[in-house]
């Protein structure tokens, strides 16, 4: 497949707006400025776009919403919070193709006849907040972006806000209190952010990959686009792999994309030749699978039948040498780190998960133990305010699921088998 | 106090957002930048240029991991530990910066060169186990790189 999202990004200097002109780019966005900004959403409608940040949501749908609001001004928020853990797919866009990115946004904005658009960038991003705020000043040295984009009369303006190291963030709601100036809780739903988002206006939210489908998107034309990757779930996907894999990295593939074939054939198997124990396919919150469970299509329709998520398409894979115990140990750490506190069965479940599966770790652990994370899980799912306490645990109820003997033996012998 | 240039730029900031209390976070960050560290006097210097109460830019500011309300050593090692890097040896790394620096993590090392940040996914797990020293990736981590890497910084 001919790279969409990845395009030129082994060219050093990729970044430039120069470069970028050179090789195609902003040469949809007038294309779209000569469009109805319905015209626009009935293209990415034709082409199945759905949102990359994790869940799927149809693209086209949730901008339907937000136009639909006679409310203005309207804005468009890109989420580069990328915080879900293995994931490194924004990364690369955001710090090798951002104009790709910027393109994406000034044509969304338009089709949502949007004036301000914002990037919420993760802090731990540095280098990228710079590269943005350089490839931002290009982009309004050139005119597309400012008070008359590319000289149609379209008021678009894009700023880059930098978030300060909170996973809760990525949270759209979350993102929005934090954009506000406020700590990152979510907030309740409805209103949904298409109604009430940012500074109380019609707000969308859509992740840095999802946004940079749209210079190619228009392109092409939705019909065109529709024709990559999996019929119910189309497009171009980064999945990024890390663990012990023979080549780790970041792989933009057609959507729907075999985990098997990612894994063994473009990643060119487990490292060293050892023996595959887990995946977990979609980031840290998606359940894990074991070995014989990942002959499966990578999409947001698929995965959900094999008993797994997209998520982000962040591929952990852990071979035989890896303590599940301990991995599952150290995803609730970080869910207990992260939790923002504002209900109560994830800010006191989380800490009482972690809290339970530490002393199973350190040898302490009692044999009524795995009834109780079970007990504590199933106290949290479906009863927390957002979806990072469910994420939490249902971690720990597909570990135990899927690789209870090893929690077991655990208990049992006071000590780990893989040492 | 914010030095001149800084209340500058927070000027500039402040015409990106819609309202004062949007330019909250780059604010905050504004005051790390100058006082090292989020003290009293830097919640105050916020709380005036913004008109924000204080009770609110210090209820935000500690919410967040990246503001840091302690002082901090000259320059600050952020090592990922979480699962993509822990799998791949960040423990060990830990170790060492412990036995070879004096760094516990949170803490300062005794020269005051180096603080040590455990961090949460960096976003560079295809490359683990990872850290940022300041502003700069660090990747493919091993003992003997991070001693490289540290020995640039002294
Ligand atoms: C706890 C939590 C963390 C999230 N983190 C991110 C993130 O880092 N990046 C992201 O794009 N979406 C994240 N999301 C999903 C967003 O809430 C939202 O669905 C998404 O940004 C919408 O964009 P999309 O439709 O283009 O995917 C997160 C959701 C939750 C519940
Ligand atoms: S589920 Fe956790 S992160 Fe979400 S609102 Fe509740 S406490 Fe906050």
């Amino acid at each position: 497949m001919e790279k969409i999202l990845l395009k030129n990004i082994e060219n050093p200097n990729s970044a430039d707006i120069a470069e970028y002109m050179k090789t195609g780019g902003y040469q949809s966005l007038p294309k779209a400025l000569g469009m109805q900004p319905k015209e626009i959403i009935e293209e990415v409608k034709k082409a199945g776009l759905r949102g990359r940040g994790g869940a799927g949501f149809p693209v086209a749908m949730k901008w339907t919403f937000a136009s639909a609001d006679p409310k203005f001004p309207k804005y468009l928020l890109c989420n580069a919070d990328e915080g879900e853990p293995g994931t490194f797919k924004d990364r690369p866009i955001l710090e090798k193709n951002p104009h790709l990115l910027i393109e994406g946004m000034t044509i969304s904005g338009f089709a949502l006849r949007a004036e301000y658009g914002y990037i919420y960038l993760r802090g731990e991003y540095p280098a990228a907040k710079d590269i943005l705020n350089k490839a931002i000043a290009q982009a309004y040295e050139k005119g597309f972006l400012g008070d008359n984009v590319a000289g149609k009369g379209f008021k678009f303006h894009l700023a880059v806000h930098q978030g300060a190291g909170a996973y809760i963030c990525g949270e759209e709601t979350a993102l929005i209190e934090s954009l506000e100036g406020d700590k990152g809780q979510p907030r309740i739903k409805p209103p949904f952010p298409v109604n009430v988002g940012a500074f109380a206006k019609p707000t969308v939210v859509n992740n840095v990959e999802t946004l940079s489908n749209l210079p190619y998107l228009i392109g092409t034309g939705g019909e065109a686009y529709a024709k990559i990757g999996s019929p119910e779930c189309p497009g171009p996907k980064i999945y990024c792999v890390s663990g012990h894999v023979e080549k780790p990295g970041v792989y933009e593939l057609p959507m729907g994309t075999n985990l098997k074939d990612i894994i063994y054939s473009h990643c060119g198997g487990i490292k060293g030749g050892k023996k595959l124990k887990a995946v977990i396919p979609g980031g840290i919150s998606t359940p894990i699978l074991p070995p014989d469970k990942i002959d499966c299509a990578m999409d947001f329709v698929n995965m959900p039948k094999h008993g797994s998520m997209l998520g982000s398409g962040a591929v952990i894979v852990m071979d035989e040498s890896v303590c599940l115990v301990k991995v599952c140990y150290r995803a609730l750490k970080f869910f207990e780190h992260e939790s923002c506190g504002k209900c109560t069965p994830c800010r006191e479940g989380t800490g009482w998960l972690r809290k339970v599966l530490g002393r199973i770790e350190n040898g302490q652990g009692m044999e009524s133990d795995i009834d109780l994370l079970q007990s504590i899980a199933g106290n949290m799912l479906g009863k927390t305010f957002c979806p990072l306490g469910d994420g939490a645990a249902s971690v720990v109820q597909n570990f135990i699921k899927h690789f209870r003997p090893e929690f077991e033996a655990h208990i049992k012998n006071k000590a780990c088998s893989t040492g | 106090m914010f030095s001149e240039t800084a209340k500058k730029e927070l000027e500039e900031i402040r015409l990106k957002y819609p309202n004062a209390r949007a330019a909250l976070l780059p604010a905050l960050y504004l005051a790390q930048r100058e006082f090292g560290w989020l003290s009293p006097e830097a919640y105050e210097a916020v709380s005036s240029l913004l008109g924000v109460p204080k009770a609110i830019t210090r209820g935000v500011g500690t919410f967040y991991a990246m503001y840091k309300h302690k002082p901090m050593g000259r320059n600050i090692v952020q090592l990922c530990t979480n699962v993509s890097c822990m799998i791949l040896g960040a423990e060990r790394l830990v170790d060492f910066l412990k036995i070879k620096y004096g760094l516990e993590p949170g803490g300062t090392s005794p020269d005051g060169q180096f603080s040590l940040v455990i961090m949460e996914c960096i976003g560079a797990c295809g490359t683990a186990p990872a850290m940022l020293v300041n502003d700069d990736f660090y990747e493919n981590l091993t003992e003997k790189y991070i001693e490289e890497i540290l020995e640039k910084y002294k």
